[in-house]
């Protein structure tokens, strides 16, 4: 059965509708590539599927149950976390702290992610855990605010422009990480304008065009499709 | 004025300051975490010097009140942000203007009802009750020491909770992006009504603790609401720091105003609030911090 399951998604802010009925499901474990040019809905979409956008029709199940109308904070109960554009690191908290304010078992009590196996999975948070968090990089608010996904022992994560601004080689180990997350059985959505990276890592893509899916399919089956890949993402 | 009697003009003032500081922590906390305004604060602080004298009169220990008109304020708290508070949130300042105002005029009445309109003394607990001798003429309660003692450490105790316990960092978070907070699995339904009923304690306890120095009368509580608000907005709305700040120098303001221009000592307060707002239109450790 599916993890995550949308159906005719649509969502507005104010009058103006920006997703305009999105079907898209995600398996355990499975990682989704989310592409498209600028504007077309995917920060949307990912901030619907967490219940930040209020306005949202269609239907969203979350393992089998309904959440279409739930608040982020049932939502991310239920297994979903988010790694937002822009980060979104507590300036205010140390680095310690915006770790361990998010810890939470996960469903079925899971503790698979603890404190200690973030610091081992960033040993440079674990350097800087005394620092506040207006004192990090770009490269260790990225770190952070996976790390902080994590603590909440989801079974999905969003990934919002995964390395947007980093340079090459603090890019290159955040795909690491991904990777390793992974192979732990965390199913991820990551939106991201570097294509091959993501093409290597993801088991699926799908392309937004005007709050549309217009592609779905394996990366190589993407791959195949030029025509596809100059259109929407100017490849 | 001699050194001795500065000194305790200025004790003075930190120990009124101290207690506004109690209350205007409340006041803060319940603005910068919920986004309400709440008008019956005042009453609340009335709320708790009535628990004071009441539980005092029937037990005969200030003790007694004092745990007892704690626990009694926090579950008023509780049940006030179940039935009505809750569903301020988000909504405009004049709605929540209008029920706490509500709120006000309803614990007023039921004060009336209960206690009707005499003024009541509560007696300081026994070992407090002496007073220090400074000078042949001068000498100061041990009960004004006492509240100094004992402001400060539920200042030290909101401190630690906010700077070093999870629900400090979750309020904390919570004040600066409420969205990323919700989207972590923070529930705020939750977080809100306890904050709610631990601003409802503070006021009370500032009622409790001056009760013995001040008498217990119908109408104390509107003194102490605008000052808290001076308070809050001298500090900078939803910061306890500031509050802090804003509270000791509106206690110290008071009290030296009240000797050297004994005519205008309430103007010498709000002269400080605008001089403050010129320099720092929005408050002295602005917003946006805990
Ligand atoms: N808060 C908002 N209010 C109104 N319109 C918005 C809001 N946020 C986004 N939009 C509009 O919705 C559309 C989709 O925006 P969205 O941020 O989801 O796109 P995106 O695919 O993430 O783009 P990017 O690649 O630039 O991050 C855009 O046209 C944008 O202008
Ligand atoms: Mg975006």
């Amino acid at each position: 059965m599916s993890l995550l399951a949308v159906e005719k998604l649509e969502a507005f802010y104010g009058p103006i509708q920006v997703l305009r009925g999105i079907d898209l499901a995600l398996r355990p474990g499975e990682t989704l590539a989310l592409m498209g040019r600028n504007g077309m809905g995917k920060t949307t979409l990912l901030r619907s599927l967490i219940g930040l956008v209020a306005d949202r029709r269609g239907r969203i199940l979350l393992d089998g149950k309904d959440v279409t109308r739930a608040p982020p904070e049932a939502i991310a109960r239920g297994g979903v976390a988010l790694v937002p554009e822009g980060r979104g690191v507590f300036a205010s908290l140390s680095v310690v702290e915006n770790l361990v304010m998010a810890a939470r078992p996960g469903r079925r009590g899971k503790r698979a992610w603890t404190l200690d196996r973030i610091f081992e999975l960033f040993p440079r948070l674990r350097e800087r855990r005394h620092n506040g968090g207006h004192q990090l990089s770009g490269g260790e608010q990225q770190m952070l605010t996976i790390g902080r996904a994590l603590m909440t022992n989801p079974d999905v994560i969003l990934i919002d422009e995964a390395t947007e601004g980093l340079a090459p080689l603090v890019a290159a180990e955040i795909w690491r990480t991904i990777e390793r997350i992974r192979a732990e059985g965390v199913a991820t959505i990551i939106v991201d304008k570097d294509f091959r990276a993501l093409s290597r890592l993801a088991d699926r893509a799908a392309i937004l065009s005007k709050g549309e899916i217009v592609f779905e399919g394996t990366p190589g089956e993407l791959a195949a499709r030029p025509e596809v890949l100059e259109r929407h993402l100017g490849v | 004025m001699d050194l001795v009697s500065f000194a305790v003009q200025l004790l003075n003032g930190v120990q009124y300051g101290l207690v506004l500081f109690l209350v205007a922590s409340g006041l803060t906390l319940v603005f910068g975490i919920l986004g309400v305004i709440n008008l019956a604060h005042g009453a609340f602080y009335m709320l708790g010097a009535y628990l004071a004298y009441w539980i005092t009169a029937r037990t005969g220990s200030f003790w007694a009140a004092l745990v007892g008109g704690v626990a009694i304020a926090f579950v008023v708290g509780l049940l006030l942000e179940e039935i009505f508070v809750k569903r301020l949130y988000g909504r405009d300042h004049l709605a929540q203007v209008l029920l706490s105002f509500g709120l006000i005029l309803v614990l007023d009445e039921i004060r009336h009802i209960l206690f009707g309109k005499d003024v009541h003394s509560v007696p300081a607990p026994e070992f407090l009750r002496g007073s220090i001798q400074l000078t042949e003429v001068l000498s100061y309660p041990v009960y004004r020491l006492a509240i100094c003692v004992f402001c400060l450490a539920v200042a030290a105790a909101i401190f630690l909770v906010i700077q070093k316990t999870r629900i400090g960092m979750i309020v904390r978070a919570g004040a600066e992006n409420r969205d990323m907070t919700r989207a972590l699995g923070i529930r705020f339904d939750v977080v809100n009504r306890y904050v709610f009923a631990v601003g409802i304690v503070l006021a009370a306890l500032g009622g409790i603790v001056v009760a013995p120095i001040s008498t217990v009368f119908p109408g104390m509580d509107n003194q102490m609401l605008i000052l808290s608000f001076v308070v809050v907005v001298l500090g900078g709305i939803g910061s306890v720091a500031g509050a802090a700040i804003g509270a000791l120098l509106i206690g110290v303001a008071d009290s030296f105003g009240k000797v050297f221009m004994p005519n205008f000592s309430s103007f010498t307060i709000y002269v400080l609030m605008a001089a403050v707002l010129l320099w720092r239109p929005n408050g002295i450790l602005g917003r946006r911090e805990i």
